[in-house]
């Protein structure tokens, strides 16, 4: 599907940590987008909403932005809008709450 | 002497063959039939085989599914340190080829080699996360020949078995297993520590009946502790190996064990994906390859629960048996596997 260029790696979090099936997976992500199961393999789609939600992009030095979120801050937004747990999150968490880190 | 044209069409060893769109027509319904005499499963309908016949009769270089029809690609060994770090292979997988999922793991793709570097592992895949936006497995082969000897402390089964210590071969099998649970287990519990988002048992099954039974187990304990964290057991064969014979999960024995009844107890084990393997016979063409593996695995699809992602490498799932696969072989098992089977991944 993808990855990044697209919802496939949204879509890969449902099938790994949730155990969901293809289509299942595909009616989730597009429900919480509101978009179309169509909609989440086209790039040219999926870029904007990317962007929109903060989900983190491909990057290219010709269009470098920064203020966006990426890597880890976009697993937060992922997370948020999903409404899915993701573990490295939810540690992230932990770990930058006084007295959370070990 | 035939005057149909002849296409070019891989076997699956690799290398190319010419036959006529009736010669390969003939190789898919032999594959098919190869199938049902093995496993007992049905064959594959007409439907299904002119199907195949489109797609691997076609000169095309290359071919693709529908638009809309796109699945999961569940790569392992996107972070192995193969051309920078292991977290710069990560990003390029995600960046540059478009992952839809990453694995963390190490050259020696082995349980009982990580087990001794759990601590490390688990510190990579902390600052692997920070560093990636994909869902993020931890990926091992559970290889329970390391635990025998000379590699490990169990007493080694290959070499009792032909000489006739049958309950010496099984001991030390049952011996070896235990531990290889425990170390699954521990592997988790760093993993999960660390932030993954799910651990991959890949080539489960290549020691046999006892490797599988260490998966299942494994897999249930973990998925009970930890229901967020995903579990994907991927096979090593077709077939689960008797090396023990003996061996059952919840009432089943595990020993000659077909894709579908494998998938049964992944899902009852818990496991949040599963990926069937059908090996590749290289003296046969692609074609005769694919229609056996289309028929072997069709089975799963009316029972799965649970993504099935078919195994499709080198030397499994029709892909031919060489170290660079091509690209039109790949392109064709892929795509006749979506179509005929409506897989949630590969």
């Amino acid at each position: 599907m993808g990855g990044m260029r697209a919802a496939g790696d949204l879509v890969a979090r449902m099938q790994m940590t949730r155990g969901m099936r293809l289509r299942e997976a595909k009616d989730y992500v597009a429900g919480k987008l509101g978009v179309t199961p169509f909609d989440l393999s086209d790039p040219v789609v999926m870029t904007d909403v990317r962007n929109e939600h903060g989900f983190g992009r491909i990057h290219s030095y010709a269009i470098s932005q920064p203020w966006q979120a990426n890597q880890i801050e976009a697993k937060f937004n992922i997370a948020r809008v999903l409404d899915v747990p993701i573990n490295c999150v939810e540690k992230f968490k932990e770990r930058t709450t006084p007295g959370g880190a070990r | 002497m035939t005057n149909e044209a002849r296409v070019p069409t891989r076997m699956g060893d690799g290398t190319f063959a010419r036959l006529t769109r009736s010669e390969i027509r003939a190789d898919l319904v032999a594959g098919s039939e190869a199938a049902v005499k093995r496993a007992k499963v049905p064959p594959l309908t007409d439907e299904e085989l002119d199907h195949l016949l489109d797609i691997y009769a076609s000169p095309a270089r290359f071919t693709g599914v529908d638009v809309g029809d796109e699945i999961i690609l569940s790569c392992d060994g996107t972070g192995m340190k193969t051309h920078a770090t292991r977290i710069q292979d990560l990003q390029s997988y995600e960046q540059w080829m478009g992952a839809d999922l990453l694995e963390l793991c190490v050259g020696d793709y082995s349980l009982k080699v990580v087990r001794t570097i759990l601590a490390y592992e688990a510190q990579y895949m902390h600052d692997a996360l920070l560093a990636t936006v994909a869902p993020l497995q931890y990926g091992v082969m559970p290889n329970l020949g390391l635990y025998s000897k000379p590699d490990g402390p169990c007493d080694n089964w290959n070499e009792l078995l032909p000489l006739g210590k049958i309950a010496e071969a099984k001991a030390a099998q049952e011996e070896a297993l235990e531990m290889a649970v425990l170390d699954m287990v521990h592997l988790a519990d760093s993993q999960y520590e660390a932030g993954a988002d799910a651990i991959d048992w890949d080539t489960t099954g290549a020691s046999g009946d006892p490797e599988f039974l260490a998966a299942l187990r494994a897999t249930a304990i973990i998925r009970k502790k930890y229901p967020d964290l995903g579990v994907q057991l991927g096979m090593a064969g077709e077939f689960v190996l008797g090396m023990h014979g003996q061996l059952e999960y919840e009432g089943v024995r595990l020993a000659g064990l077909w894709p579908k009844e494998q998938l049964l107890l992944a899902q009852q084990a818990g496991a949040t994906m599963f990926g069937p393997v059908v090996n590749v016979n290289t003296g046969k063409s692609c074609a005769w390859n694919i229609a056996r593996a289309i028929a072997l695995v069709k089975p799963c699809m009316e029972v799965a629960t649970i993504p099935v992602h078919m195994n499709a490498g080198m030397g499994v799932g029709a892909v031919p048996m060489f170290v660079h696969a091509p690209a039109d072989a790949v392109c064709r098992a892929a795509k006749s596997c979506v179509d005929l089977l409506h897989v949630d991944g590969l």
